[in-house]
């Protein structure tokens, strides 16, 4: 089958332009690389071949080649060498996986690289300008708040978007608005005064 | 994780139409063979465990477009199934008018989760059961029907103890739907012939014989929105639970109160962390209105909210929790300034 083939489905949708928000129709099945002779117009797509699809991290988009079945984390560390983003859990209970998107914070052990198309992502790779650290990551070394530091990066984009929410007014405040990451050094004091310390350094912008 | 087709949709007709396979088969929702992904917190969660096994997997959130707006015009309330868990919470219109829906809200899960994770797919979410989410138990009559339940005579410290049956004693682990339950919220439901409104209280169904069948929905339905007629700025979510934060409920109350003149008028009273479904108690209710509050009558409010309660090996202290979280909602909702 032809490379034009490859990215059109067999009920005719383009499936890239569908992603970049050009096409006229509205569903669209993400359908595996089409193999061997065209089935008929019925059959479901094999959901057992890959998928293309462009992320955009960090400022960069990357095409790649993946299971439907990757995950966002799963994409940025075994497809694009970003290693920052850590799998705690895989399950959305630790946190250590946070990034931003769309400049949210989100859990991307639970959110589907397909479904991540056209959307910004930045990582922890993302943050520092040149040799410049972000004010977060700067403060988190200076209030030492990290022993093993698996937990690290989560805590820093998790803390970013918190400070930028306005939940970083009082300690309590940011103990409750940071509770989604799980420290099994509990280093949660020194966390909470990381926050504090960078908090009106991000605000000034 | 079983391999799945990933389809997105951009306008409700054609998320209809890509569910339509689900409609094929006789399956309740959660056993359907295409689910709708929203946020996703729940299902890639019970994909990744094999609980739920989609073969297609349509990505409604293009929908939120339409179907996500925070709507207060004429009194009432118009939430869209779309709307993110975080932008209701910090919504300062919800926060004055409905506290409870803000607390229910703000209180569950962690910011990541809440930025995910939308209002449809909050009222949906299914149990934390251990033995429900781990396919290494054999049996569970939810995930599998006929296999017995391993609950019963198991670890069931976070289990019911209102709506159980001898099939399954799972608690519905919501805050959210506990708020809406209180205040008579409507569901907006939209399917291949239209919308239809239900009361939220219809949508979830007891276990009884067939845990599996979680709510009323057809396969192939999607909810398109919640409505609430009124404000209630007189109301308190009130969670108990093992950590302060970013934990299910052992004991939630939604309690909303309309007082005029030191009388109350008219009161609801929802529980969570407690029950199968969410649950609202009436009889408690019943008791309140028409009454000056005092504590005297919150205790026999909170007793009357649990009278039917049925404790088991290990939960059997989440009744004498409840009955503490209630009395202290009540208490909170009656002396709150507004
Ligand atoms: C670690 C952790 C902690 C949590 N703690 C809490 C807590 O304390 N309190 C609490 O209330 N919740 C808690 N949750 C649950 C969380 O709130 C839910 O997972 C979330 O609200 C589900 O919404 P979603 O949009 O991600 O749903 P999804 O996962 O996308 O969908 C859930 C189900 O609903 C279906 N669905 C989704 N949208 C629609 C629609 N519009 N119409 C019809 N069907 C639909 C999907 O097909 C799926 O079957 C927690 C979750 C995690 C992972
Ligand atoms: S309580 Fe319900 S969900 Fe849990 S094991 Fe028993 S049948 Fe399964
Ligand atoms: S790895 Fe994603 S939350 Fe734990
Ligand atoms: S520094 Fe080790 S888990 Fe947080």
């Amino acid at each position: 089958m032809s490379d034009k083939t490859n990215s059109t489905t067999r009920s005719g949708f383009d499936r890239r332009m569908f992603l970049a928000g050009a096409a006229g129709s509205a569903v669209v099945p993400l359908t595996a690389r089409a193999a061997g002779p065209a089935p008929n117009a019925a059959a479901a797509p094999d959901p057992s071949l890959p998928v293309d699809v462009t992320l955009r991290v960090n400022g960069d988009s990357r095409l790649l080649t993946i299971d439907a079945r990757t995950t966002v984390l799963d994409a940025l560390r075994e497809h694009i060498g970003l290693t920052g983003s850590k799998k705690g859990c895989d399950h959305g209970q630790c946190g250590a996986c946070t990034v931003l998107i769309d400049d949210r914070r989100a859990i991307s052990c639970l959110t589907l690289a397909l479904a991540a198309e056209g959307r910004d992502i930045t990582t922890v790779e993302g943050l520092a300008k040149g040799d410049k650290l972000h004010p977060m990551q700067q403060a988190f070394i200076e209030q030492d708040a990290f022993q093993c530091g698996y937990c690290t990066p989560g805590q820093i984009m998790s803390a970013i978007a918190c400070v930028k929410e306005g939940h970083a007014n009082s300690e309590a405040d940011i103990r409750e608005y940071m509770s989604g990451n799980i420290c099994r050094c509990a280093a949660y004091p020194n966390i909470v005064a990381a926050v504090k310390q960078a908090a009106p350094e991000i605000l000034k912008g | 994780m079983r391999s799945f087709t990933y389809q997105r949709v951009t306008d409700p007709s054609a998320a209809i139409q890509a569910l339509a396979m689900a409609v094929a088969n006789n399956n309740p929702p959660t056993e359907a063979t295409a689910q709708p992904l929203a946020g996703g917190t729940t299902l890639i969660d019970l994909m990744k465990l094999d609980v739920m096994r989609p073969r297609t997997v349509v990505d409604i959130n293009p929908l939120a477009s339409t179907w996500s707006a925070i709507n207060l015009d004429g009194g009432n309330l118009r939430l869209g199934a779309l709307a993110r868990m975080s932008d209701v919470a910090a919504n300062p219109e919800i926060q004055r008018n409905y506290p409870v829906i803000a607390d229910s809200l703000r209180l569950a899960a962690s910011p990541q989760l809440r930025n995910m994770a939308t209002l449809g797919g909050n009222v949906l979410q299914r149990t934390r059961c251990t033995y429900f989410r781990d396919i290494s138990y054999a049996n569970c009559n939810k995930r599998d029907p006929g296999s017995g339940c391993a609950a019963l005579d198991g670890f069931n410290r976070m289990h019911a103890v209102l709506g159980t049956s001898e099939q399954c004693i799972a608690t519905y682990p919501g805050d959210f739907a506990q708020a809406l339950i209180a205040l008579d919220a409507t569901v907006e439901i939209t399917g291949k012939s239209g919308v239809r409104n239900i009361p939220f209280a219809q949508l979830h169904k007891p276990p009884d014989d067939s845990p599996q069948i979680e709510t009323t929905l057809a396969p192939g339905e999607l909810i398109s929105a919640f409505t609430v007629s009124g404000r209630w700025p007189r109301s308190v979510y009130l969670k108990a639970r093992d950590r302060q934060s970013y934990e299910f409920a052992l004991s939630s109350a939604a309690v909303a109160l309309d007082v005029q003149d030191g009388v109350i008028s008219d009161a609801r009273v929802a529980l969570g962390g407690l029950a199968t479904v969410p649950w609202r108690a009436r009889e408690a209710e019943a008791l309140i209105k028409g009454q000056k509050f005092d504590e005297a009558l919150a205790q026999r409010v909170a007793d009357a909210a649990l009278a039917g309660a049925q404790g088991r090996r290990h939960n059997a202290f989440k009744i004498a929790l409840g009955k503490r979280v209630v009395a202290r909602a009540l208490h909170q909702a009656a002396t709150m300034e507004i």
